[in-house]
């Protein structure tokens, strides 16, 4: 969401005089911002892990591999593997649209794209039901809610925008001109696609499949409208946490949550490698 | 049309627009759908009673509670970040991610556990000092400031970044203190960004579901947000209740975005001549060197 703009800031070490405070202001100023992450950020992280290995190694472990456990596991891996392909598929297809060629309600689309993001997740997942389920618009053969296909469904809508918006600005920043020189020199449109622009985006493309990924195992609200919690069946990793928590076992609840809060630090640092990476090559 | 000189415009354009109508278009459409099959006085009867209500007022007010808090801690992370060096620096940067990127089931359990009145690490105190921090208000707006915490600070950070230092000295150079600089120089050039990230988290807090779910006890008329009253109707197959009130939060999603925009451009507009466009160079010689 930030994409590579948000990390990035000014490369300047030494600050002319006029751009300086008094000592105390700056020590203050850090102080106050890092108790600020450190209370609502780092404690509750902490927390997680604390609450996790509460009785040790053994129960944290049994946690994570007990069958309701692994078939959540199972799941989440499966619903990921189908929504996030589609998704980088048509991030694709939408970011060589807009950005090589003009055509009429080009902003209409690029605010469509972003519809998702304004959703609330209840509503992306009241939306499916409303469609498919038991007094749905659609009356299709196969059970879609409280099944695999919604699961799967939802969590496609919810993380449409990922790709599209980290490779729409990476293509428009490059311009068509590598495009057209390949075209020029007798390069089929399939092997410019794949041997000049796909590798051009590269970095941006991964970039959005880590989001996307990211999100895709993680969301909760949508899925939990369209899911119908069945234990070992349609529990993704967040909803078995909801119901191990509302079932009072905090310990097994925060140790399948430290799965997810691991995803979150991994996709952070990946976020960072990358960001680093891109930076580092700009300066070259 | 002209000819293109790039290939793929028909196939790249279809399967977008088609992608988009299957998975996002038709089904947002249902809404629209199911409501117009309400009567008008089932459909307002339903937006109208109390309990939705209060619903859109809690929703309301925690979410500008919390956008606003994002805001002060938002501009101050912010210029942590750009203008001061310490140790740390690139973690405290990327853990400002860490609300985008953990799943909110996880940040509602985590933020409960912390702020519990029986044993969370701080809940315990304020419990001690009469403040019910989890289970109450107080907790949906401690679960929404971290869930908006990144959309200040990553729209600040680029302007603060990209803001023109000649400014602020010529600022100086005229005997501003830095306090004066930052309210009369800084922060009206940082004003659009800092209104965008208002409204951004101030719209990601209003359709928040899963962190505060946890948090806030769930007591209707007290602590029940307009989602989870959405998702207590659907729970109850009152699926045009559901679709009623989710047209109210779509509505006001909608006008959120359009106000952004609209406030955006504006305040581009207003802040354009003076500050965003570098001075011209001869402009800020001369004053450096009338004042030097």
């Amino acid at each position: 969401m930030a994409g590579f703009a948000g990390g990035l800031s000014s490369r300047t070490t030494e600050r002319a005089a006029a751009q300086r405070e008094a000592p105390w202001v700056r020590r203050t100023l850090i102080a106050v911002v890092l108790l600020f992450l450190v209370v609502f950020v780092v404690v509750p992280l902490v927390t997680v892990f604390a609450s996790a290995f509460r009785d040790g190694i053994a129960p944290y472990w049994r946690a994570l591999v007990e069958p309701d456990a692994r078939s959540a596991i199972r799941l989440t891996l499966i619903v990921a593997a189908i929504a996030v392909p589609l998704n980088v598929a048509f991030g694709i297809a939408a970011a060589w649209a807009i950005t090589r060629f003009h055509f009429p309600g080009k902003r209409v689309l690029v605010t469509l794209i972003d519809l998702p993001f304004a959703v609330s997740p209840v509503i992306a997942g009241m939306i499916f039901v409303l469609l498919f389920g038991a007094q749905g618009l659609f009356h299709v053969p196969l059970k879609v809610i409280f099944a695999l296909p919604g699961i799967v469904l939802v969590t496609t809508f919810v993380t449409v925008p990922f790709v599209a918006r980290e490779l729409i600005p990476a293509l428009e920043a490059r311009g068509p001109a590598q495009e057209l020189a390949a075209l020029t020199l007798g390069a089929s449109p399939w092997q410019t696609f794949l041997r000049v622009t796909l590798p051009n985006l590269r970095w941006p493309l991964i970039y959005g499949a880590i989001l996307c990924t990211a999100r895709a195992i993680g969301e909760f609200g949508a899925v939990s409208v369209v899911s119908g919690h069945i234990r070992g069946e349609t529990n993704t990793v967040p909803l078995h946490v909801e119901i191990l928590y509302n079932d009072f076992q905090y310990q097994a609840a925060f140790a399948v949550a430290t799965i997810l809060v691991g995803i979150a630090l991994v996709t952070l640092a990946l976020r960072s490698a990358i960001e680093w990476h891109v930076q580092r090559k700009r300066r070259q | 049309m002209a000819r293109r000189a790039l290939p793929g415009f028909g196939l790249s354009l279809g399967v977008t627009l088609t992608y988009l109508s299957l998975v996002v278009l038709i089904p947002l459409s249902t809404i629209a759908i199911k409501t117009s099959s309400m009567s008008w006085s089932q459909f307002w009867s339903t937006i109208s009673s109390e309990r939705a209500v209060l619903s859109y007022a809690l929703s309301i007010g925690a979410s500008l509670a919390a956008a606003a808090i994002n805001v002060v801690f938002g501009v101050a992370l912010a210029w942590v970040l750009v203008r001061y060096r310490f140790f740390g620096r690139r973690l405290v940067d990327a853990l400002v991610d860490l609300p985008f990127a953990l799943p909110t089931a996880v940040a509602g359990i985590a933020l409960t556990a912390t702020w519990a009145p029986s044993n969370g690490v701080f809940g315990r105190y304020l419990h001690a000092l009469g403040i019910e921090a989890a289970y109450s208000r107080l907790g949906i707006v401690i679960a929404l400031v971290f869930i908006g915490l990144p959309f200040v600070v990553r729209t600040v950070q680029p302007v603060l970044a990209g803001l023109d230092p000649r400014v602020e000295e010529a600022a100086a150079t005229l005997g501003a203190t830095r306090w004066q600089t930052f309210r009369r120089v800084l922060l009206p050039a940082l004003r659009p960004a800092i209104g965008t990230g208002f409204a951004l988290a101030f719209a990601r807090a209003l359709g928040e579901y899963g962190s505060v779910v946890f948090i806030s006890g769930n007591r209707p008329m007290q602590t029940e947000i307009t989602p989870l009253l959405i998702m207590t109707k659907l729970e109850q197959f009152d699926y045009a209740g559901a679709t009623a009130l989710a047209c109210v939060m779509l509505v006001a999603s909608f006008a959120i975005l359009i106000a952004i925009n609209v406030f955006t451009w504006r305040a581009h507009r207003r802040v354009a001549p003076t500050i965003r466009r570098r001075p011209p160079r001869d402009e800020i010689a001369l004053i450096v060197e009338a004042h030097s």
